[in-house]
């Protein structure tokens, strides 16, 4: 076996950064950590170490040197949620997927199969974490504890052959070997700076001064005994939230968290290899119930651009009554996503869309019942001839009777002169089983100006050619 | 005097070349119409392009020069998009002209929307084609069209009151429809050729 490990050493930060609206004005951001009385600064961005911020300091320090700066206490369950959704993404890649404090870890040898060999899969991986905004360590090893050593040692490095493994791992400091209980510190004192010399030391004098425990780890980091800790699954459900710092009044700034939104809900889909037809985006305010809008698709998707657009013309159709403090987005049911076919020798132009995929949009913006199929039914009565399909429709039955192309939805008077009568009359009698009783004649006139009309009369009454009739359609 | 002379041998000869054998531009979809075939160059309406009727009213025969051609348009995987029409599509009155309705999408939209749900359809090359009543539209707005048709390489059958017949127009085609003296249309404009002068008369069989 193979495994990539990812470290993410600056998950809590990055998981911040992607979702601040991007903005040059916005001060530097710096991550605390710690008890109110000894706060301490975690991690910060560019702009703040720039100016002398480094982790560790107590906040005092930081406040000292940076006069003006966000600092932002550590949500440990928001780094949490956001680890879960890299181990979603990881997902996709690799049936095993480990979740390492700080790190992820991945089987690859048998993905390798799918994704192609190691350089180009790690830059798919690279890819992939650059796009979501995480800056990463990645490294290939044997086993999840060595690739994780070596990413923290060395970025890039990929370690195939098991044969090889001890002598690489001794040449690695100790501090790398993220030992329980940071023994790395007392071995310093002790002289032990290097995997080797520690590998070197006796097994049982080691067991009877720091436990099992150490020697676990050991032979966990170099695959002397199986991977015990379990494995990843993937949620059922989507659920992520992004709480702004600042209240947002128009909606057009919603845009962005929006695409960051949608664009995880896609990672995730992409990873359980499922898709969505209904999700659901709430729009919170400060102390109200929140404005839930309700995104339902024709079929199962999962094409982040297309995830993004249906929900964002959804939401251009509201109207934002209070500022919007969190935007949630929760999708429940995640049905299995067939993909489209594609014809091999499909000839189509680069632009072009999938039918289901141009219904959507038309809905989108025009709303959920203006696309629709007509089909015709059973009842002779024009009313009642046609209605709305639900689905694919039916096929229409043939006539040999006249039919116009166009129905009008209500008979209206024909108000026109030198009307000429064409065919005719036609009688429908029906509809005596619910009240929608009607006896009409039918003609095919023709009017002064070339048209070609519908219209009806009470049977048996025939008007006469200048008023009483009453118009029905028109043949287009 | 000098003896007429006959064409044949001179045909005969090759010398005298024929003006009507110019192969006529390919890709015209066949109206069901062969008057109108004949007197488009394309031999029927334009397969990546905007045609336009210009109408003197609404149920004048419209629908019934393009619905032949749409029977054959639409199919269970590209089928015809119908923006804003004026009234309800009779179904019975489009299947009789050969249209399977189960392929026709009908799309409710007013104003500028009918433009944009008109330009998403053809740019999106997933219908067979588009019929669009947009009322107003400037020069610009046409030529979006236009282009978005020639993109998805999407037919394009744009209905407009006959008083725009005056305003430039991009459309590949335009046709006019007249019923004084009688039924009739005459082709306005069409790319790749002269339009016929004379105008044709339209029959509305089974109307």
């Amino acid at each position: 076996m193979l495994w990539a490990c990812i470290v993410l050493p600056h998950l809590a930060l990055d998981t911040l950064l992607r979702r601040r609206l991007p903005d040059a004005e916005a001060p530097p951001l710096v991550l605390i950590d710690g008890p109110l009385q000894t706060r301490h600064v975690l991690d910060a961005d560019e702009a703040a170490r720039a100016g002398g911020i480094a982790p560790g300091q107590p906040l005092t320090t930081a406040h000292a040197l940076l006069a003006r700066f966000d600092a932002v206490a550590h949500d440990v369950a928001l780094t949490a949620r956001q680890h879960d959704l890299l181990a979603a993404w990881a997902y996709r890649y690799s049936a095993e997927v480990l979740r390492l404090p700080g790190a992820l870890a991945l089987e690859v040898q048998r993905s390798q199969r799918l994704f192609g060999h190691w350089p180009g899969f790690e830059k798919k991986l690279r890819d992939d974490l650059a796009a979501m905004g995480f800056r990463h360590r990645l490294a290939l090893a044997p086993t999840p504890l060595a690739a994780r050593a070596l990413a923290d040692a060395a970025d890039g490095a990929a370690l195939t052959e098991p044969g090889q493994l001890r002598a690489q791992l001794a040449k690695l400091p100790l501090v790398h070997a993220q030992l329980p209980d940071d023994l790395h510190e007392a071995f310093a004192r002790m002289g032990v700076h290097r995997l080797g010399a520690l590998l070197a030391l006796p097994r049982a004098g080691l067991r009877r001064r720091f436990g099992a425990a150490l020697l676990e780890h050991l032979d966990d980091l170099l695959g002397e005994r199986p991977i015990p800790r379990p494995r990843y699954l993937p949620p059922d459900r989507f659920d992520a939230r992004i709480a702004f710092n600042f209240d947002v009044e128009n909606l057009a700034a919603l845009a962005f968290p929006l695409r960051r939104l949608t664009g995880d809900l896609a990672t995730f889909l992409a990873g359980r290899d499922g898709g969505v037809q209904r999700f659901v985006l709430s729009l919170g305010h400060r102390g109200q119930a929140p404005t839930r809008v309700v995104i339902g698709l024709l079929q199962p998707e999962r094409e982040a651009g297309a995830l993004f657009e249906s929900a964002r013309s959804r939401l251009e159709r509201i109207v934002l009554a209070r500022p919007v403090e969190w935007l949630r987005l929760r999708a429940d049911e995640l049905p299995p996503f067939v993909p489209g076919g594609r014809d091999l020798f499909d000839l189509r132009p680069e632009h072009a869309l999938p039918l289901a995929q141009l219904q959507e949009r038309l809905r989108a913006r025009l709303g959920d019942d203006a696309v629709y199929r007509l089909e015709a039914t059973p009842d002779p009565r024009p009313e009642h001839a046609q209605r709305i399909a639900d689905d694919a429709g039916r096929a229409a039955v043939p006539t040999t009777l006249p039919r116009p192309t166009w129905l009008l939805p209500q008979p209206v008077p024909l108000r026109t002169h030198g009307l000429r009568v064409l065919a005719g009359p036609e009688r429908i009698e029906s509809g005596w089983w619910d009240g929608g009783d009607l006896r009409r004649d039918y003609y095919v006139l023709e009017t002064a100006e070339g048209q070609r009309a519908w219209a009806f009369c009470p049977a048996g009454e025939r008007p006469d050619a200048l008023a009483g009739w009453m118009l029905h359609g028109w043949f287009a | 005097m000098a003896e007429p002379l006959s064409l044949t041998p001179l045909l005969e000869s090759r010398q005298v070349w024929h003006g009507r054998e110019r192969p006529a531009p390919a890709g015209g979809i066949p109206s069901g119409w062969p008057a109108l075939d004949a007197a488009l160059p394309q031999g029927g309406w334009p397969a990546h392009a905007l045609s336009e009727l210009l109408l003197p009213a609404d149920g004048v025969g419209e629908l019934a020069l393009v619905l032949p051609a749409l029977g054959r348009l639409a199919t269970r995987e590209r089928p015809a998009l119908v923006v804003a029409p004026p009234y309800l599509p009779g179904v019975a009155g489009w299947s009789a002209r050969g249209v399977d309705m189960r392929h026709v999408l009908v799309v409710r939209a007013a104003g500028s929307e009918i433009l944009w749900a008109m330009e998403q359809g053809l740019r999106s090359a997933a219908c067979g084609a588009v019929l669009g009543w947009p009322g107003e539209a400037d020069d610009r707005a046409l030529r979006r069209l236009q282009v978005a048709a020639d993109t998805g390489r999407t037919p394009a059958f744009l209905f407009r009151d006959r008083r725009h017949a005056a305003q430039a127009s991009p459309a590949a085609l335009r046709i006019e429809l007249e019923t004084r003296p009688q039924p009739q249309w005459r082709v306005r404009k069409c790319r790749g050729g002269q339009p016929p002068a004379q105008a044709f008369a339209l029959s509305r069989a089974g109307a």
